[in-house]
C-alpha cells in the first residue's frame, strides 16, 4: 500500500524549492528574532520583578529556560528529520538533520553553562550530578556524537544514514530529561511552562519568558535555514540552478 | 527606570550582578558564534566555487 502524502511534502523534498522558499522566509524570521530577543531581554533584565527567594539571579531564567527547551526541540527535529530521510530516502530531510546538529550542540552548551551559573548562587554549587543535569549533559554528548559520526564517513549517504540512526536511538533521552524532575528527587525546580496548568509565576515574569522562547525559536529557524541552504548548495554543486547562482555571484 | 532605581543598581543586580551578566554575556557569545560561523561557511562556499569556475574558464 502506498500512502499519499500532501503536495507540499514533495515540494519540500526538492532542494531547489527549499532554497528559493527559505530565501523568502529568512528576512522575516531574522526581524522577528531580533525584535523578540531585544524586547524579551530588556523586559526580563530591567522590568520584571525580582524573585522573593532567589532575588535577581532568577533573571537567568530568561536565557536558561529558552535554551533548554530549544536544545530538546532541536534534537527532536533532528531525529524526526533523520527518520523521514531514512524512510522516504529524502535528501532534504538529511540536510535539515545535519544542519540541526551544530546548532543543537551550541544551544545545549548554553543551557548547561547558564544552568551552572544559576546553580552557584542558588544551590551553592556550579554542578551537581542530578538527574536533570546529567540527562542534559547526555543530550550534549549525543549532539557531539552525531556531529563526529557524520564527519567520520567519506560517503555522504552513509554519513546521513548512520547519524539518523544514532539520533533516533538518542531520542529515548528526551522523555528522561522531561520527567527527570518528577521521577527522581532533585535539586532542579519543576517545569516553568506546562500545557495543562497556568504558570506558577505572575504574568510580568512569564510574559517576557514567553517572548524569549519565541525569539529563540525564530533565531533557530534563521540559523537552521542558513545552514541548510549552504548544505544544499554544496550537495547540489553540479546542478545547473546552483551553477547559475554561482555565476551570478561572480 | 523599570525595576531598578538607578543604573548602578541595574548593573549590580543586588548581589547577583556577576552571575546574571555572565549568563547573558555567554548567551550573546553563543548567538554571535552561530551568526559568524554561518556567514563564514557561506563565504567559504562561494569563494571556492568562484575559484573553480575561473579555473574551468581558463582551461577551456
Amino acid at each position: 500500500m502506498k500512502i499519499k502524502l500532501p503536495q507540499w511534502f514533495y515540494q519540500l523534498a526538492s532542494p531547489r524549492w527549499f532554497y528559493e522558499f527559505s530565501g523568502k522566509l529568512l528576512p522575516w524570521f531574522a526581524i522577528a528574532a531580533f525584535v523578540l530577543l531585544i524586547t524579551g531581554s530588556v523586559w526580563g533584565l530591567a522590568f520584571a520583578p525580582e524573585d522573593y527567594q532567589q532575588g535577581n539571579s532568577f533573571r537567568i531564567i530568561y536565557v536558561h529556560v529558552p535554551a533548554s527547551i530549544l536544545a530538546q526541540s532541536c534534537y527532536m527535529l533532528m531525529a524526526i528529520a533523520g527518520a523521514i530521510g531514512l524512510i522516504w530516502k529524502m535528501k532534504m530531510a538529511h540536510i535539515v538533520a545535519k544542519s540541526c546538529a551544530t546548532f543543537g550542540a551550541s544551544i545545549a552548551v548554553m543551557s548547561l553553562a547558564t544552568g551552572a551559573i544559576w546553580g552557584k548562587p542558588t544551590w551553592g554549587a556550579w554542578w551537581v550530578w542530578d538527574a536533570r543535569l546529567t540527562a542534559m549533559l547526555v543530550l550534549f554528548f549525543l549532539y557531539v556524537g552525531v556531529i563526529a559520526l557524520h564527519s567520520a564517513f567519506e560517503n555522504t549517504q552513509s554519513a546521513d544514514k548512520a547519524s539518523a540512526v544514532l539520533s533516533l536511538v538518542g531520542l529515548v533521552n528526551i522523555p528522561i530529561i522531561k520527567y527527570s524532575v518528577e521521577w527522581w528527587n532533585t535539586l532542579h525546580q519543576g517545569a516553568t511552562f506546562k500545557v495543562t496548568e497556568k504558570p506558577a509565576m505572575p504574568p510580568e515574569m512569564w510574559i517576557p519568558l514567553l517572548i524569549m522562547v519565541l525569539g529563540f525559536y525564530c533565531f533557530f529557524a534563521v540559523i537552521l535555514m542558513q545552514r541548510a541552504r549552504i548544505e544544499v548548495l554544496q550537495r547540489e554543486k553540479k546542478a545547473s540552478w546552483v551553477q547559475e547562482i554561482i555565476q551570478q555571484s561572480l | 527606570m523599570g525595576h531598578f532605581a538607578t543604573f548602578a543598581d541595574f548593573l549590580q543586580m543586588g548581589k547577583h550582578g556577576l552571575y546574571v551578566w555572565l549568563s547573558y554575556g555567554l548567551a550573546f557569545a553563543i548567538f554571535a558564534y552561530n551568526i559568524v560561523s554561518v556567514a563564514l561557511a557561506k563565504r567559504q562556499f562561494f569563494n571556492k566555487a568562484k575559484r573553480q569556475a575561473r579555473r574551468e574558464q581558463s582551461e577551456s
